[in-house]
């Protein structure tokens, strides 16, 4: 089996691995999602009619992309948990040990979780559809959207994977992942129309991944999308944050690669 | 051709409390169809050993080759002939046990028909047919230190590296073990094993390199060993603390130096040359001088008489944790 071939299927047997645990510990999931209800119904029914949208439209359909979008960036954290658990178990040790494609350890946790925020994604999706959310534009339009969603949950978990190589225990792989995602998704435009952030923060929240996607949803799928200031991220979303995807993989893959290799330190 | 060879291997880890040198000009041979026995107490450098051979630490100095490759430039071609099973069970807890051996089967690169059939059969050889759907989560800790020695099994390695492979194992089921592994070693199998009895060592290696401090300090045949320590021991305790020096009197009598007394035990080993005549002897002679006895016994030398015979010193920790420092005076 050429060396790619063996990478691929060696990956595709550690996400299997990695995916049997989800039905064998249902409360992961169920908990990951009703943890993104109780943000919708918070923020939908407490906050929603205090919020006023600039050039109106429904504060639920402002929302629900935003909600996506904080279950997107919950891959990282997911990832890390993982990650972290399959180290301190010697589980990883014990894989290094066999005749396998090791890159396979990393892609195959890439791959499991693109899997399972994506099953996650769809019940999201449903609920959503549920409090009144709709895609207004068409089926290439709401592909487009939740294939950049995946695309955005693949970086995640790359940077998932250099957190989880880094710390000791499962708690702290939790905690470094939620501080690396909550500046992130309030400091954002998934909450709040930016123009309500003091002004210095307003470049932050509109350059921020995680705005970028929201805006690139709400554009493809013509949701309410209002914007501070025209400049590149407000005109371009789905473009800077195909760029966003980019710089990320490119920057935590080779880290989390590199902190791999440093295990027979 | 020898199927493990090792030179000169140091490695030092790295803590916050400062370094230690665990491995310190490791030498180890092991002739193909061997079975190595890597004797030592705690914090020997056993673990490091095989966690090198297996391709899983780098060393710092020295180098060594399995099966021919060298574990750091060849070290996949190392992976595909080893089988490992390190001091503590590795198993997905999340699945079954049948689970765990198909996915080991199929990173060997069985094919899937072959995976399961070979998962049956280990499950059989290892008692774990009837738990063989059961999460592992709910397994014992025998029955999971078993899978793990099965899954180190699954793709028939030439070379088995098993880390106290006994450990938490119940006498039975460390029987069946041995068993397994002989039956490894019949078909043609290397195996080196670490181990902290004598005992064990005993029942399966063909020869023994005793490890301390990082490097070898004694190797040989099992007999060779106990021949250099003496054989079987004497061991009274007597009843009566003041009896003490008198007693071991009677028993150094022809033991000369090598006589160990425990005053809190208030117990004497002596090296038992001449075995059951010589017991006899000394308990006619304490009989004689009116010593009264708590506990009187022959048994077999243990990693203690060996420490004690090689080093003068018992068979300390030398697990030097954070912040006690090299009691050897290693490098800092
Ligand atoms: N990851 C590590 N970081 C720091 N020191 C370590 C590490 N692993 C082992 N050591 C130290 O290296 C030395 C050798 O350890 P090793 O685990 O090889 O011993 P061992 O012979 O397997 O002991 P045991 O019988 O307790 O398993 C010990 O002093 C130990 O404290
Ligand atoms: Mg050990």
């Amino acid at each position: 089996m050429s060396g790619l071939r063996r990478a691929l299927s060696d990956g595709l047997l550690v996400a299997g691995r990695n995916l049997r645990r989800v039905p064998r510990i249902p409360e992961l999931a169920i908990f990951a999602i009703i943890q993104s209800v109780i943000f919708v119904l918070l923020f939908a029914f407490v906050f929603g009619g205090a919020i006023p949208l600039p050039g109106g439209g429904s504060y639920r359909e402002f929302l629900l992309p935003g909600i996506f979008v904080q279950t997107v960036f919950f891959a990282c954290v997911t990832t890390a948990i993982g990650m972290t658990d399959d180290v301190n178990k010697g589980l990883i040790d014990r894989f290094r040990s066999l005749p396998m494609a090791r890159s396979a350890l990393l892609s195959g946790r890439a791959l499991s979780d693109l899997v399972y925020n994506a099953g996650i994604l769809i019940v999201l999706m449903v609920s959503g559809l549920a409090v009144g959310w709709r895609v207004h534009t068409g089926v290439l339009e709401f592909l487009a959207g939740a294939g950049l969603m995946l695309l955005v949950t693949f970086a995640m978990s790359w940077i998932g994977v250099w957190i989880g190589m880094n710390v000791p225990t499962v708690e702290v792989a939790n905690q470094v992942g939620f501080m690396f995602i909550f500046p992130l998704t309030f400091v954002s435009n998934i909450f709040v129309p930016p123009e309500t952030l003091p002004s210095w923060l307003q470049p932050v929240a509109e350059w921020n991944p995680a705005s970028v996607l929201t805006a690139a949803l709400r554009q493809l799928w013509g949701n309410p999308n209002p914007y501070v200031a025209d400049g590149l991220p407000a005109e371009h979303p789905v473009l800077i944050t195909v760029a966003w995807t980019v710089v990320l993989l490119a920057v935590f893959a080779p880290l989390g690669v590199r902190r791999f290799r440093a295990l027979s330190r | 051709m020898d199927a493990v060879v090792a030179e000169g291997l140091v490695k030092t880890y790295t803590t916050r409390a400062g370094t230690v040198r665990a491995l310190d000009g490791l030498d180890l041979v092991v002739p193909e169809g061997a079975v190595l026995g890597l004797l030592g107490p705690n914090g020997a450098g056993k673990t490091t050993t095989v966690r090198i051979l297996a391709t899983l630490l780098r060393p710092d100095g020295g180098r060594a080759t399995v099966a021919g490759h060298d574990v750091v430039a060849e070290a996949q071609a190392v992976r595909a002939s080893i089988g490992l099973s390190g001091q503590y069970a590795a198993v997905d807890e999340n699945l079954t046990g049948e689970e765990n051996l198909v996915l080991f089967g199929r990173l060997y690169r069985l094919s899937k028909a072959d995976a399961h059939a070979r998962a049956r059969e280990l499950l059989e050889q290892f008692a774990l047919t009837a738990a063989a759907r059961r999460v592992v989560k709910t397994y014992s800790g025998g029955m999971r230190r078993r899978l793990d020695l099965a899954c180190a099994l699954t793709g028939r390695p030439r070379l088995l590296f098993l880390d106290e492979p006994t450990t938490g194992l119940d006498p039975r089921s460390r029987n069946a073990l041995w068993d397994v592994i002989r039956d490894r070693v019949r078909q043609g199998a290397t195996v080196l094993l670490t181990t902290q009895y004598l005992e064990e060592a005993d029942a399966l290696a063909t020869s023994i390199a005793v490890v301390d401090h990082g490097t070898i300090i004694a190797r040989g045949t099992a007999d060779e060993l106990k021949a250099q320590i003496g054989g079987e021991r004497i061991e009274v305790v007597v009843h009566d603390p003041a009896a003490l020096p008198r007693a071991r009197e009677i028993l150094a009598r022809d033991a000369g130096d090598d006589c160990r007394v425990d005053d809190r035990a208030r117990r004497i080993v002596v090296p038992a040359h001449g075995g059951v005549l010589r017991l006899m002897q000394i308990l006619r002679d304490l009989e004689a001088a009116a010593i009264a006895l708590d506990d009187v016994g022959l048994r077999r030398p243990t990693l203690d008489d060996v420490f004690l015979t090689l080093t003068g010193h018992a068979a300390e920790d030398g697990g030097n944790g954070a912040g006690a420092g090299n009691a050897d005076g290693g490098a800092p």
